[in-house]
């Protein structure tokens, strides 16, 4: 009959009712930010209402998210699934490409330059330009999305690295002496000679700075809207290659040779965390976009991957890495000689291998990359660059206030003045962000009431009262003279601890008064001061 | 094997000359967003200030001091002006020009009130005299016409003893007149309808209740403030403070509420059904407060002062908001917020009447709504960190006249010498012998039925 329903009916639709609620107090809980504040301790009225009032409106605002996320979204996340008992590293990347539709399968390709040396490459945010750096002078930049050359020239130079700035029209470009910023067509904008010969570039875009590790293993910051160089760090670690900038909080995370990994700020001379991470050199470290999780290889043949919040290892990995980088969402891509693995999360920070990928020809890999907002992985070799389908990998939906992949030229122009204006100062770089705005918490140490005081006191007296007394022989060990040595102990304990609690209180000891009697004549002595 | 790759490529695609909109409000696209919020609280505060331009100009004609205003509830841009010699101007605000002149008060005008259809002005002054003016039709002011026609009172009515305030009953006929008593009158008649009196001390203000019609509240020179009812036949409450209260408000959105300006520089709100205790005391002036008026939303209201300065106080707030101050200006005897609360009149002792605006920083006229969503964000964002230290200092920094700078920290040792005398003396006594006295408390002597 169409009317009634079964029990088991309306079970299961009350069931999946509650999934789905379920499902949407997980959306709600990422979009709010932390947790609610606890207004029961408040005593003032007028705040817990303003309180009460400002944490509904961030419930309603946190909701509403979680609503557009389930209904608004454009696109959804790529995957590759595998059917019965195959595993998803069996997959090569022909058979992926053969099975995505065209568009999808232009975007991996391979392009050779046999005669340039190992490349580097770099991404823009949004993910359309990519730049590309051949270690014998060879620099080219690309139009990802209509896959066309903007600019190629030589430098004949070597080429350590590159680097986008806040957008596509200046790159810079880490030399064999100097750094130097180009413009999108190629002109030398700047020599910067303050860097000295920087081996790694990563440009930190919310605070307009550029940061470089050069030769000596000196970091130095250099603010690019103002040319005014922030900080000069020497490191004192020696020389050094791996450099990464933490997404989350625009810290520099530095490997070095000893297995440290430090990280850095440009206010503190000092690194903010040293880790020891590694039995030996430190080759190559990625920081995952949440913020959390750290990876780091050395030679020691391990991947470590640390959780940012404890420092602690969650997973270590038996593996070589050259180069490692975290997706956006959060897939680890690690390249090792002409091999490539790319793990994914399986739930609970466990690492499972998901791909794997051999350069043709053994061609040795210098860089991988993951292109942001697409499902792609850019490698540059020892014989050019090629990117490859990793399907999963890239946020599908971006904000167009964000990073726009298709941005117009009025566009740029805006969102350039735009970030120029709330450009974050230096100062604001710290380990945990989120620490803005907070109230530092009062220094004053809790004074223990009187009670607590005398409870002290008793318990040291009782402890200094039931301590053995060594029994002296020949005669020494009298009664009375254990009695007097005995009340000395007591005395002793008692006093420090009021030479304690003094100290806190601050009331310093009254200083003993010099008589003056004796200096003032006999006749006015019965008026001098009398004291106690 | 199922295999999807995020397919992006149908959105770029639509390369129309309109660019879509795509929005993901994930958190983890964006990092460090307390950083920037607080950098474009920053810079809002800075840009408040640079913006900060509340004079708009001065309104010339009169050649003695104004001792009142009245608003006009039916014309937005006008407002009347009475003056020490008797002059009664009507002012168009846009033009800042006088549209009509009222002569004929031989002595100072003391008081003005409109009725609620907005016809008629009452008018009161030193003379002992009444007189009631048709408010003329406000045309497009010719800018040659300067002056402007003079009117006829269309009634004058003469009693025995000078008048220092007026106000008109928000929903009726009625309207009070102060002085040696408190007289009620009708329109038509010649004679007050009633008369009121409690001691025989002046009575300097008057204001009738915007809620309940019948209800009126005036502040005499015994520094005390008495409610009236006129369906009983006798005054209902008083309530007698330290110093007088030289004017008297009520706040158009919580009508039982009234706020009252002393001559002690604070001004205390009261909730009318309880009188012994002050709601809250709005301290700030440095010297007597002249006159008070509330904005029309009920939310802040403006006190011009015998310093020299306007201040702008929230209807909670201890502390004011804003202060306004020009080296032209001296005593502010009347001040008034406009009926749309986008601007503030006030008439002082140099003649002249100026305009402000009431937040010094809006842009005026139409706003895109492009532009009035920004201004709404960077007022929350202001508003969220102007805790912090570097918010804090710009956002209070207000340039303050020497005099006044000085004038205020010479009160603010004296204050704090006092209280500390109090918490010595408190300390020294047995414990409870001195009781504290919340301050709302302090400046009233008691209150009588």
């Amino acid at each position: 009959m169409p009317g009634a329903k079964s029990a088991t009916d309306q079970k299961a639709m009350e069931l999946g009712e509650k999934e789905a609620m379920d499902e949407m107090e997980k959306k709600v809980q990422k979009y709010s930010r932390g947790q609610a504040a606890n207004l029961g301790a408040l005593r003032d009225k007028k705040l817990k209402g303003q309180l009460a009032a400002r944490e509904k409106l961030y419930g309603h605002s946190a909701k509403a998210a979680a609503q557009a996320e389930k209904w608004f979204m454009p696109t959804e996340r790529g995957y590759l699934e595998p059917e019965g008992l195959e595993k998803t590293y069996r997959f090569q990347q022909d058979s992926i490409v053969q099975e995505v539709d065209i568009l999808s399968s232009r975007k991996a390709f391979d392009m050779i330059l046999p005669l340039l040396g190992p490349y580097t490459i770099g991404y823009t945010k949004n993910g359309r330009y990519m730049l590309v750096g051949g270690r014998k002078g060879h620099l080219a930049m690309m139009d990802m999305l209509n896959m066309e050359l903007i600019k190629e020239f030589q430098v004949r130079e070597t080429v350590r690295d590159v680097a986008f700035l806040h957008n596509e029209q200046l790159f810079a470009v880490a030399q064999k002496k100097y750094a130097y910023i180009y413009d999108r067509d190629g002109k030398e904008i700047h020599c910067i000679k303050e860097h000295g010969k920087s081996l790694k570039l990563q440009f930190l875009e919310k605070h307009f700075l550029l940061a470089s590790i050069n030769s000596f293993g000196q970091l130095h910051y250099q603010d690019i809207s103002t040319g005014e160089m922030v900080a000069n760090i020497r490191t004192g670690l020696g020389r050094t290659d791996v450099m990464r900038v933490n997404p989350y909080n625009a810290v520099i995370g530095l490997g070095h040779a000893g297995g440290k990994v430090t990280m850095w700020k440009p206010t503190c001379v000092k690194p903010l965390v040293t880790m020891l991470c590694h039995h030996g050199p430190v080759t190559a470290i990625a920081f995952d976009r949440s913020g959390h999780l750290m990876a780091t290889a050395g030679v020691d043949r391990k991947i470590k991957l640390w959780d940012l919040r404890k420092y602690e290892v969650i997973n270590s990995y038996a593996a070589r890495a050259e180069s490692l980088d975290f997706s956006q969402k959060g897939l680890l891509a690690c390249s090792n000689g002409s091999q490539l693995e790319i793990f994914r999360d399986t739930g609970g920070q466990d690492y499972k291998i998901y791909m794997k990928h051999r350069m043709v020809k053994g061609y040795q890999v210098g860089t991988v990359l993951f292109r942001p907002y697409e499902d792609i992985l850019g490698i540059g070799h020892s014989m050019g660059l090629s990117s490859i389908l990793v399907p999963g990998s890239g946020e599908p939906n971006f904000d167009t206030f964000v990073e726009n992949p298709i941005e117009t030229s009025k566009q740029r122009r805006e969102k350039e003045v735009q970030s120029l204006l709330s450009k974050l100062q230096p100062e604001t770089i710290m380990l945990n962000p989120n620490m803005i705005a907070t109230v530092r918490p009062s220094r004053k140490k809790e004074k223990k009431t009187k009670k607590e005081i005398e409870d002290e006191v008793e318990d040291v007296v009782e402890a200094a009262k039931n301590t053995e007394m060594k029994k002296k022989t020949k005669g020494r060990s009298k009664a009375s003279k254990r009695a007097k040595k005995r009340e000395e102990e007591v005395l002793k304990a008692k006093r420090q601890l009021m030479e304690q609690y003094k100290e806190s209180d601050g009331r310093p000891e009254k200083k003993q008064r010099v008589s003056d009697e004796v200096e003032l004549p006999k006749a006015l002595q019965r008026f001098a001061k009398s004291r106690q | 094997m199922i295999i999807l790759v995020a397919d992006t490529d149908n959105i770029y695609l639509t390369f129309c000359s309109q660019q879509k909109v795509f929005r993901n409000y994930d958190p983890a696209l964006r990092t460090q967003e307390k950083a920037v919020e607080y950098t474009r609280a920053l810079n809002a505060a800075k840009l408040e200030k640079i913006f900060a331009k509340p004079f708009i100009g001065a309104m010339d004609g009169h050649i003695d001091a104004i001792s009142c205003m009245a608003k006009n509830p039916n014309y937005l841009k006008a407002i009347f002006s009475g003056s020490m010699d008797g002059d009664i101007r009507l002012w168009d605000i846009a033009a800042r020009k006088t549209v009509c002149q009222f002569p004929g008060h031989q002595g100072a005008v003391r008081g003005l009130a409109t009725s609620t259809d907005g016809d008629l002005l009452v008018s009161c002054g030193v003379d002992c005299t009444v007189r009631m003016w048709k408010v003329p039709m406000l045309k497009m002011v010719d800018t040659n016409d300067a002056i402007g026609d003079a009117s006829q009172p269309s009634a004058i009515y003469t009693w025995k003893h000078a008048f220092w305030g007026v106000d008109h009953q928000w929903d009726g006929n009625l309207f009070a007149t102060v002085g040696a008593q408190v007289d009620v009158w009708d329109q038509n008649r010649s004679e007050p309808v009633s008369s009121f009196e409690w001691g025989k001390d002046t009575v300097l203000s008057v204001r009738f209740n915007p809620g309940e019609p019948d209800v009126l509240i005036t502040s005499a020179s015994d520094r005390s403030i008495t409610l009236y009812d006129l369906r009983m036949s006798s005054p209902a409450r008083k309530l007698i403070m330290k110093t007088r209260c030289n004017s008297i408000c009520w706040n158009p959105r919580e009508p039982m509420n009234f706020t009252a300006a002393n001559e002690d520089t604070n001004c205390y709100s009261f909730d009318a059904r309880k009188l012994d205790e002050a709601r809250v005391v709005h301290k700030g002036h440095v010297s007597a407060v002249m006159d008070i008026d509330y904005s029309p939303t009920g939310r802040e209201f403006v006190t011009g002062s015998y310093d020299r300065t306007i201040r702008i106080f929230q209807y909670n707030g201890d502390h004011s908001r804003e202060i306004y101050h020009t080296k032209r200006m001296q005593r502010v005897f009347c001040v008034k917020y406009t009926y749309d609360g986008t601007y503030l009149v006030s008439g002082s002792d140099d003649t002249n009447l100026r305009l402000w605006k009431s937040k010094a920083s809006e842009q005026l006229g139409v706003l895109l709504p492009r532009e009035r969503r920004k201004q709404e964000y960077l007022d929350a964002v202001k508003e969220r960190y102007k805790h912090l230290p570097e918010v804090k200092r710009i956002v209070r920094h207000r340039h303050l006249p020497k005099p006044i700078y000085k004038a205020a920290n010479l009160r603010r040792t004296i204050i704090e010498a006092e209280n500390r005398k109090e918490e010595r003396r408190r300390a020294h006594r047995a414990p409870g012998s001195m009781p504290e006295q919340p301050f709302r408390k302090r400046r009233i002597i008691k209150e009588i039925e």
